[in-house]
């Protein structure tokens, strides 16, 4: 049986029929707030389900809650704040209790009610979340770079905004009809912002021997400078997929939302929106979410200790390598051999392949994988 | 949800393995609390606010036979 939804329930705020037609007139009159892409993403994961049980942006005893003791203020887990924030002059006319208008690219996306308008310390925020306030971690930056007010309170869903990636795309309620039709009964869900190495394919085929199916759920949205395309992902997965997985097991599909590379929490919290599409696994690898050496490498296996009560079940896979006496990809559990016979796969070690268009080892990247990447001019966020 | 608590009787021999579960296992700081945990968790099966009628649910089905998943 697929994964019950985090806090038992799964949030539907999309509104449709004539209540849309009514609320799509009543938005017309509203003051109204522009939300980057980024926010736009998050309002519309809220109102999808992905962030069950929430139903809006956080107010601040939920914030405070969530960056102090990493739960809700009704107990149950959550790690990231998922907060709206604003300029003071841009809510001059607003106040608590009003209903607002969010819009993207001047659409409007969602009728929001104004629960609360309240102050936030970005600095304490980056030291709870990022555990760091060093400026050359990118979600410090960007944090620090955000708007001075926060505004919290549920949203209605009246407009998506424009998905290039729409055939890839499904909602926690069609990933749970889809598991629930294959007869899935253990999922596991692998979060990722890389193309796929064979260290990668690994971790995901160790995970898939022991569950029915895989959920594959790329991150597009807001990535650091150097991270791949979106595009190039999605293409890479595609024939990674095609040549190299049994198509009865696996499901691929894309989630819009930002990278925070906030580390343990956030895989925490990759591991609860994975739970909300049904999963009942999630992979945690070497250095999850994180960035740079901000964390160390199994870090993130352990702050689950914490969250007996997360309701999907970690599944901790080591660091895979290729080792030249075995003949394979393994990991040091069940590897016997010395390191000089061990050749680790990184991201920067394929990157560097890539920039001199140079073709890589077999044991690094399948060739039909390295072709989708040098099709593109640059396969790189500038 | 009421504080007030109840007393409820296991056996021995469950307590016994239940306190050698948590000392091995962690996540739990007593018994009360896991047997608080395990029956909120059994209790729970709650149908989800996501109520999906047979009609929705051919519909979804028809869009992921479309994007070619089914």
């Amino acid at each position: 049986m697929v994964s019950k939804p985090h806090g038992n329930k799964l949030i539907n705020r999309v509104v449709v029929g004539r209540r849309r037609d009514h609320l799509l007139e009543e938005a017309k009159e509203l003051p109204r707030i522009e939300i980057s892409e980024t926010l736009a993403a998050d309002t519309i994961n809220i109102a999808h389900g992905v962030y069950s049980p929430l139903e809006g942006f956080m107010t601040q005893e939920d914030y405070i809650h969530v960056l102090h003791d990493m739960r809700l203020s009704n107990d149950i887990p959550w790690t990231i704040p998922i907060i709206l924030d604003v300029n003071p002059e841009d809510i001059v006319d607003i106040k608590e209790g009003d209903d607002i208008t969010l819009t993207h690219n001047n659409k409007p996306i969602a009728i929001m009610k104004i629960e609360e308008i309240y102050g936030w310390d970005k600095n304490e925020y980056c030291k709870q979340v990022f555990k760091a306030t060093d400026p050359t971690h990118p979600g410090v930056t960007k944090t620090m770079g955000r708007k001075e007010l926060l505004i919290g309170g549920p949203i209605d869903l009246l407009n998506d905004i424009y998905e290039p990636f729409e055939k890839y795309r499904l909602w926690p309620i069609e990933t749970r009809v889809l598991f629930e039709a294959k007869r899935w009964r253990t999922i596991a869900g692998f979060q990722t912002r890389n193309v796929p190495h064979l260290g990668h394919e690994y971790v995901q085929k160790a995970a898939l021997t022991f569950v029915d199916g895989l959920f594959i759920n790329p991150l597009v949205g807001w990535k650091k400078r150097g991270d791949f395309k979106d595009e190039v992902i999605a293409r890479a997965y595609e024939v990674l997929i095609q040549h190299y997985f049994p198509k009865d097991s696996i499901v691929f599909s894309v989630l819009r939302m930002e990278m925070r590379y906030a580390g343990p929490r956030e895989a925490v919290f990759h591991a609860i929106v994975r739970k909300n599409f049904g999963c009942t696994h999630f992979i945690v690898g070497r250095d999850h979410a994180g960035v740079g050496n901000f964390y160390k490498p199994y870090e993130a296996w352990e702050i689950f200790k914490e969250f007996p009560d997360l309701g999907i079940t970690p599944l901790f896979i080591r660091e895979s390598f290729y080792c030249k006496k075995c003949g394979g990809f393994v990991n040091e559990k069940i590897c016997p051999h010395s390191d000089e016979n061990r050749i680790r796969i990184s991201g920067t070690k394929l990157r560097r392949f890539i920039l001199r268009k140079e073709k890589p080892p077999e044991y690094m990247v399948r060739p039909e994988v390295f072709e989708v990447i040098l099709s593109f001019d640059n396969p790189f966020i500038e | 949800m009421s504080k007030e608590k109840v007393a409820v009787y296991i056996s021995k021999e469950l307590y016994e393995r239940v306190k050698k579960f948590i000392e091995t296992q962690g996540g739990f700081s007593t018994i009360e609390e896991f047997v608080e945990f395990v029956l909120n968790e059994v209790i729970s099966e709650e149908p989800t606010s996501y109520t999906m009628s047979k009609e929705d649910e051919e519909k979804v089905k028809e869009r992921l036979r479309a994007l070619g998943y089914i």
